[in-house]
């Protein structure tokens, strides 16, 4: 019984991808798992996947939050490259560019205007009520245009420490990039799961129309959850730029929305809204990282990734799929209902209506 | 929430239904249609010499692969799923025939084998949505990391493709005075015809319409909505495969990028055709209006020589504009 719980359990395929990556990994080039400490920092390819992730976990984080009202936020990728134009070209006009005072003032400005942009969804969600697809679908159209509108079509390129320090630096041997990532899923993970807020969130995700009628002020939910998408995607979009030192309007954060969508899939969150999970988020976030990295280290060109990415996300639906666990679980319960296509219906119906 | 319960008019010539509720069903396709003339209108206005046989001919022959893709994706949307995977079946499609041409085998061959690319495409996705019941959005996303992948499996860059077969799709013109046009723009508009009759007086047509409009009532009026559902995933993949063809003959070569973000102008197109997104409601005609606006749009970006990001603001905001005013119509349809 508790072998069958384990395998029933929702991130128990999502993990056993996990391990059998690094598996692979380790296999076809033993020194993976190593890490090294040099010069007070530590090195390793573990390192590298934690350090590559933090974007696409700040990004996926945020995802998990909007689906699970039912939601889903295609801009993020637009929003992240807002992000980076903003900033770096404040910093690019301010007369001390590698000042402390300087960042902070262009990290702000960053973030406030991934905030507004994230708020401007939330409210053509959930005041206009527009579908999400096609709500998004809006900024994520306008959002490279905008981008290019504030870079001037320029890639803007700024030499500045402190700005620097966001993905290249270290803090107790760690990067700092992924312990922002870190922090702010932990923050996040405790809002939701410690308050009452991760349980309203499920509430609209599971029926919006029930939980208003619960008294549970859906509109304002849904609205926040967009914008704190926003948010997350701005502090990507800071750490992206912060990478390359340069905001490039037109690759900044190309398909990311892709990818968080699929982290948060694999992860077990249903795009159906409701039930949503941030440790499975974090597992998919990892497992693509890991995928990734791991293609390149096979001597596959990483070109083909998509095809690696392919084969994951349709057999990680497939098992999660209710017609195939219908199969594994080979008539456990003979009362259930046995007309085929009735889980269907119920599917169907909840994710049309 | 928002999905209208089987608010298209399937039947053109149902007797039964009122004047006022089939212009209702219309009523987005003729404001696509009113935008377009304004837009040529203003554009005459501002530019002086705009509206000319030249740029309406142009309208049709920069973006005949558009216009088979808002083809394909009409059917999709108007079941109430989503195809993500087109733009990178163009990109598959195109390298398969290159290599294909390359190795010497002939356009009979090579032709019908880049649209079997699209299907097969289509096939993938489409069991996944109709059988295993994954959201059309996962599972098209699958499709089109499949499809962009295989695209580089089969060459990691572009080849420039050389056949006379292929040329001739897009290469030839044919017109009276500045009026032009070519096979394939002849070819993409055919398609259009053929979905129209589909939609209209089949009875496949109608069960999209049946589906999209409510798939709980269709699956209890023992439509055939497994099935359906599959199709209309089957017939994109396939319009992708043919898109395929005419941006391969449009460009001469494959291109493991071609097609980048394709998927979302063809959605663009069908959502400004006035296509809910819900299902259920919409014509590919309209969808046509749309791939129309779309590329008076780019033309007009040109025109005006402000910077290409420009389009995708005006879009956007064109965007917005028309679904803001699908949500009053259909407020004003649920009253």
């Amino acid at each position: 019984m508790i072998a069958l719980r384990i395998l029933r359990h929702r991130l128990f395929w999502p993990i056993v991808a996990l391990v059998l990556l690094v598996a692979i990994n380790t296999l076809s080039r033993p020194s993976f798992l190593s890490i090294t400490i040099k010069h007070g920092a530590l090195y390793g390819s573990s390192i590298d996947i934690l350090r590559n992730s933090s974007q696409l976990m700040l990004v996926a984080l945020g995802m998990t939050l909007v689906i699970a009202t039912r939601g889903i936020d295609l801009s993020v990728g637009a929003v992240l490259a807002v992000a980076g134009a903003v900033s770096l070209t404040y910093i690019e006009a301010s007369p001390e560019p590698g000042s402390v005072g300087t960042v902070t003032v262009a990290v702000a400005l960053g973030l406030l205007v991934t905030l507004v942009l994230g708020a401007w969804n939330g409210f053509l969600v959930s005041v206009v009520r527009i579908q999400p697809i096609i709500a998004t679908l809006l900024l994520m159209f306008a959002g490279r245009g905008i981008a290019m509108l504030i870079t001037k079509g320029q890639i803007t390129t700024v030499t500045s420490a402190p700005y620097a320090e966001f993905a290249s630096g270290v803090i107790l041997g760690l990067p700092v990039a992924f312990l922002i990532a870190v922090v702010v899923v932990a923050i996040v993970g405790l809002l939701v799961r410690r308050t009452a807020l991760g349980v309203l969130m499920e509430a609209v995700g599971i029926n919006p129309e029930a939980s208003r009628l619960a008294g549970v002020q859906s509109r304002g939910i849904i609205w926040s959850v967009y914008a704190i998408s926003g948010l997350l995607a701005g502090m990507a979009g800071i750490l992206y730029s912060s990478n390359i030192m340069a905001a490039d309007a037109n690759n900044a954060g190309l398909n990311i929305e892709v990818d968080a969508i699929l982290a948060v899939v694999i992860g077990g969150t249903s795009l159906a809204g409701g039930k949503f999970s941030i440790a499975g988020t974090v597992i998919g976030v990892l497992i693509i990282q890991t995928l990734t990295t791991s293609i390149t280290f096979l001597g596959i060109p990483p070109a083909v990734t998509p095809v690696f990415k392919a084969v994951v996300v349709i057999v990680i639906c497939l098992m999660q799929s209710r017609r195939v666990r219908g199969l594994l679980a080979v008539r456990r319960r003979p009362v259930a209902p046995s007309v085929p296509g009735t889980a269907a219906i119920d599917a169907s119906a909840a994710v049309s209506k | 929430m928002t999905a209208p319960a089987a608010t298209g008019a399937p039947r053109l010539g149902g007797r039964g239904r009122s004047v006022r509720y089939r212009l209702n069903a219309w009523l987005p396709v003729l404001a696509t249609c009113v935008i377009l003339v304004l837009m040529l209108g203003a554009g005459q206005a501002v530019f002086g010499d705009f509206v000319s046989p030249r740029l309406l001919s142009s309208l049709f022959d920069n973006n005949p692969f558009l216009i088979v893709l808002a083809v394909g994706m009409t059917f999709v949307i108007l079941t109430g799923g989503i195809d993500l995977s087109v733009g990178s079946v163009i990109a598959f499609s195109g390298l398969l025939g290159a290599q294909l041409f390359a190795a010497g085998w002939p356009a009979a061959a090579v032709l019908p084998l880049m649209v079997l690319s699209g299907t097969l495409i289509g096939a993938v996705v489409g069991v996944m949505v109709a059988f295993f019941d994954i959201q059309p959005f996962i599972a098209s996303l699958a499709g089109m990391f499949l499809a962009r992948g295989l695209a580089y499996v089969t060459s990691l860059k572009a080849l420039p493709i050389h056949n006379d077969a292929l040329n001739w799709l897009l290469g030839t013109s044919w017109g009276v005075g500045d009026w032009t046009t070519t096979p394939g723009v002849l070819l993409s508009l055919l398609l259009v015809a053929i979905a129209f009759w589909v939609f209209h007086y089949t009875r496949f047509g109608r069960t999209v319409y049946a589906v999209g409009g409510n798939e709980q009532s269709a699956r209890l009026m023992g439509l055939a909505v497994t099935r359906t559902v599959f199709l209309v995933y089957l017939i994109s993949g396939t319009c992708a495969g043919i898109a395929g063809v005419l941006f391969a003959s449009y460009t001469q070569s494959g291109n493991p990028l071609a097609g980048l973000g394709m998927e979302l102008q063809a959605i663009a197109a069908v959502v400004i055709g006035g296509t809910i997104l819900t299902g259920g409601s919409g014509y590919v005609i309209g969808s046509l209006f749309g791939v129309l606006v779309y590329g008076l749009i780019q033309i007009s970006i040109t025109y005006m020589s402000v910077d290409s990001w420009w389009t995708y603001i005006v879009i956007g905001v064109m965007l917005l504009l028309f679904v803001v005013f699908q949500r009053a119509i259909a407020a004003r349809r649920r009253r």
